[in-house]
């Protein structure tokens, strides 16, 4: 092949002394950053079909058994179910605000708010513990565990069977976040972001607001339907 | 970082979302407690008020609304093919005839009324 | 569709002479720790191979068990289990990894110009997952064996005893080894292209890729959400698919359905990433047709997950759910027939080299237009509900499955060898390797076509007596194919007993990988690669035009 020589611009010859944060099967921050994201929401894009599987379940063992699924619900308190969604939102609000913060160079603003999303996440993780304490006492458990006694419909237990494992399921993705959002917040302490690389931040809020989306949709779901 | 030079949202703006979050979900409960008619119209009424939340914290919290189309575009897609999936199966249980039992010596039983 | 660049980049000596990314660095350990795409790429295929061996050992048992109506080796529960691990085994630790993660993890960031993946660790991840889903499957082959065939349908699963619940949650951990590989790939394509590198400028291995990947996060969450509620419905008896907890089977099917028919284009649109890249070589003529080939990727993939239902025209399920999953199958066998006259045309007054490639890329095509095919007799309700669970599917899947997926594979693989490993294996042996596995396969599963109209049904221990004579022939013919197999294994292990005297691009190939080393350094290219010609580009280089230089993305 005849090979003329040109001058090139080599991005990878250039970044010898290049920030730190930027691997070096990349060009630019921009490219990484980019592709960090789409990795991201490739990532959201899977958990949005998993607990849709969970939800097409729910929706056809509530057609199949309409009765139990209405009689079921109403041991459900809406008063936390609302709490809990509240808590969320504001965990969602607190969670974008330090994405910001870490943008604009506000460290104390980053720390703080990851700090309150944190506290929330732990707040949602109480209720449900309170939420959840009451239905072992009444024996509203899933499957064979079930032992409610005084049921006029039956077949309940398929609701309750729903309601752990979609519950369950979106409860470890809360646990899962506050790691994450745990590592954030230590890196953000040590003084690793700044307004040029705060990836981290911005990719672990992304997954903060897919579970918020999950219990945006939950909600109404299990708690209010009648 | 990104290819703005600017950064975008602020405090105002998702302060504000979040009230119309806040407001939604009061909706979402208050509209828990009518009954619109069958059960199937009030799922709807609830997903779509659902749905509405979402799309803020997509749009504005998630930054679909101002990064590049690749996001939403995938975000879109596993929304849509988790419709196919509900979609099609809720159609094939619908549509199933009943399954009468064929060796009663006494007349079958009135199927159940589906709602 | 010729590429725009003239520019010459400076070489740039970043490693000894002799250095590769298979000596450098040296140890057990930094091949454990890697995140070097090529060994990644490597350590995947040695373990597809591994799972194939595995798999492939289970059907000859199974073929020899079915030499003679009644027991003939093993017991009717053993070979319920033989079944249903080759099954388990050939789709969930061999194909599904083997192009993909195999050959892809290695080509792909060459053939883009890149110096790895976009998520390197993310790809190592992938690969731990999967060794771990490895040995829970295996786990459960030892402690108890699972006998429900490789499809799980419920409430048998449900209820039957043996290490079920152990083989689902090793199948949900392998998921995410396709989910991460998925990931990677689609990031990779989107951001990882060298300069000049289009769209439009992509070789079609990357294309079908791309689209591979798209199934696989998109399809394979479901699979992993339909076997943790099949774990919970053993555990907790949650009351879902178990029809005597009021629950629905069909359901099961429609959940597990939903990934595996999407699953099947897994398989096969590596494959046909495969020979779109072979045929144009050993052709020496441009792909006919290539936004044709790419669109037809894209769209198999989309349309591929319509179809699912085509697996339960006699499952209970509907009559217009039926209708409509007929209609849509008959729609997605119309992009793969698109890619196949478009490979035949490319072949047409071309230059054709018959090399081992070459050879596997031809039986791809005869073999997957009899596998597809026969997939349309079947995608008609009429006929399906007489060959539903007739050795006639065997057939259908196998002649896709194998003859298709598996060729390519073996295509892919011979191919890429000198690329890989530096060596040339020894052509006339991969000739007659081909001839075998080619003649073998055709008298092993061609005979099913013929036991499955005539009424044998699958998965069948014991049958009549009028069968025994296509059944001997098809066990005659998986000898041969094992021989085929047995033979190409012992000349391509021979290799590593040469010196490592490959060039760097022994077939003529245009795209961006036969630009350097065989094998390549560690970081791909000792310079920054630009395209200089399109992919398929196999003019003389003194009729090129020369374009000037573009501006970089």
């Amino acid at each position: 092949m005849n090979r003329s020589l040109i001058e090139v611009d080599e991005p990878s010859e250039q970044h010898a002394s290049h920030h730190p944060n930027l691997q070096h099967h990349f060009g630019t921050f921009e490219q990484q950053f980019d592709a960090s994201k789409i990795g991201m929401w490739l990532f959201l894009a899977t958990e949005v079909l998993l607990f849709g599987g969970l939800f097409v379940g729910f929706a056809l063992s509530q057609a199949a058994h309409p009765q139990a699924f209405v009689e079921a619900h109403h041991h459900l308190d809406k008063n936390l179910g609302a709490l809990n969604t509240v808590v969320l939102l504001l965990s969602s609000f607190t969670m974008v605000m330090a994405v910001h913060a870490a943008a604009t160079n506000q460290r104390k603003k980053l720390i703080v708010n990851l700090v309150i999303t944190l506290a929330c996440a732990a707040a949602f993780l109480v209720v449900k513990y309170f939420e959840y304490e009451h239905k072992i006492h009444d024996g509203l458990l899933p499957g064979q565990f079930y032992s409610h006694k005084g049921d006029t419909v039956p077949n309940q237990f398929i609701f309750f069977s729903f309601y752990f494992m979609m519950t369950g399921l979106h409860g470890l993705h809360i646990v899962g976040g506050m790691i994450a959002i745990g590592w954030v917040l230590r890196r953000a302490l040590r003084g690793d972001f700044d307004a040029k690389y705060y990836a981290p931040v911005d990719l672990v809020g992304l997954y903060w607001h897919l579970v918020d989306l999950i219990w945006i949709y939950l909600f109404p779901l299990l708690y209010l339907i009648s | 970082m990104s290819d703005h030079t600017h950064v975008h949202g602020g405090p105002k703006l998702y302060a504000l979302v979040l009230a119309a979050l806040l407001v939604l979900t009061a909706i979402t409960v208050a509209a828990s407690r009518i009954n619109f008619g069958s059960n199937m119209t009030n799922v709807i009424i609830a997903m779509l008020i659902a749905s509405v939340k979402g799309s803020l914290v997509a749009l504005f919290f998630m930054h679909l609304r101002w990064d590049k189309p690749m996001n939403a575009i995938i975000f879109c897609s596993s929304l849509f093919f988790l419709g196919l999936f509900l979609i099609t199966c809720y159609t094939d249980v619908v549509s199933r005839p009943a399954v009468e039992p064929t060796n009663l010596k006494a007349p079958a039983p009135a199927p159940p009324s589906k709602t | 569709m010729a590429n725009v660049l003239t520019a010459a980049p400076r070489p740039v000596q970043h490693h000894a002479p002799g250095e590769n990314y298979l000596n450098t660095p040296k140890g057990i350990r930094s091949w454990l720790t890697t995140v070097d795409h090529k060994r990644i790429g490597i350590m995947y295929l040695w373990s597809v191979l591994a799972a194939f061996f595995l798999g492939g050992v289970l059907a000859l048992l199974i073929r020899i068990e079915l030499l003679t109506p009644k027991q003939t080796i093993m017991s009717a529960e053993a070979y319920n289990q033989v079944f249903t691990l080759h099954g388990a085994i050939m789709v969930f630790l061999f194909i599904i990894p083997s192009t993909p993660a195999a050959l892809g993890n290695f080509v792909l960031p060459l053939m883009l110009g890149a110096k790895d993946v976009a998520f390197p660790r993310l790809n190592l991840c992938s690969l731990y997952i999967y060794w771990v889903g490895t040995l829970m499957a295996i786990g459960s082959i030892l402690l108890g064996g699972i006998d429900t065939g490789w499809t799980f349908y419920t409430p048998y699963s449900t209820s039957t005893g043996g290490a079920v619940s152990l083989m689902t949650l090793s199948v949900f951990i392998l998921g995410f080894s396709s989910i991460f590989t998925g990931v990677n790939f689609i990031a990779t394509i989107h951001k990882l292209r060298a300069p000049g590198m289009g769209w439009f400028q992509l070789p079609l291995f990357v294309w079908s890729m791309y689209a591979t990947a798209v199934i696989q996060v998109m399809a394979t969450p479901v699979l992993g959400i339909t076997v943790l509620l099949l774990f919970m419905e053993r555990v907790l008896k949650i009351g879902i698919f178990d029809p005597a907890l009021g629950g629905d089977p069909v359901l099961f099917q429609h959940f597990f359905w939903f990934y595996s028919h999407p699953a099947v284009y897994i398989m096969i649109v590596p494959g046909f990433a495969i020979i779109s890249e072979i045929i144009p070589v050993f052709s020496k003529k441009t792909i006919f047709g290539y936004k044709a080939i790419a669109f037809s990727s894209v769209a198999i993939a989309v349309v591929g997950f319509l179809v699912w239902g085509h697996h339960m025209f006699v499952s209970g399920q509907s009559e217009l759910a039926g209708a409509i999953f007929s209609f849509l199958t008959f729609l997605v066998a119309i992009p793969s027939a698109v890619k196949v006259f478009n490979w035949l045309a490319t072949m047409y007054r071309g230059s054709i080299s018959l090399k081992t490639p070459m050879l596997y890329a031809i039986s791809f095509i005869l073999l997957f237009s009899i596998g597809g095919l026969t997939g349309i007799y079947l995608g008609a309700i009429s006929v399906d509900v007489h060959l539903h669970d007739t050795y006639f599917i065997v057939a259908h899947f196998h002649y896709v499955m194998m003859g298709g997926a598996v060729i390519a594979f073996l295509g892919g693989l011979h191919y890429w060898w000198p690329k890989m490993f530096g060596r040339m294996y020894n052509e006339k042996l991969g000739a007659i390797g081909c001839a075998l596995v080619f003649i073998g396969f055709n008298v092993t599963f061609f005979t099913q076509f013929l036991l499955g109209t005539r009424g044998m049904p699958r998965r069948y221990y014991n049958y009549l007596d009028q069968f025994q004579p296509l059944h001997a022939f098809s066990t005659f013919g998986s000898w041969i194919l094992g021989a085929g197999l047995f033979l190409t294994a012992a000349y391509l292990l021979a290799t590593f007993r040469k010196p490592m005297d490959a060039p760097r691009n022994p077939w003529g190939g245009r795209t961006l990988e036969w630009e350097t080393e065989s094998p390549p350094i560690v970081h791909n290219f000792d310079f920054d690669p630009i395209l200089t010609h399109g992919p398929y580009d196999f003019r003389p280089a003194r009729t090129r035009p020369n374009e000037p230089v573009a501006h970089r993305s």
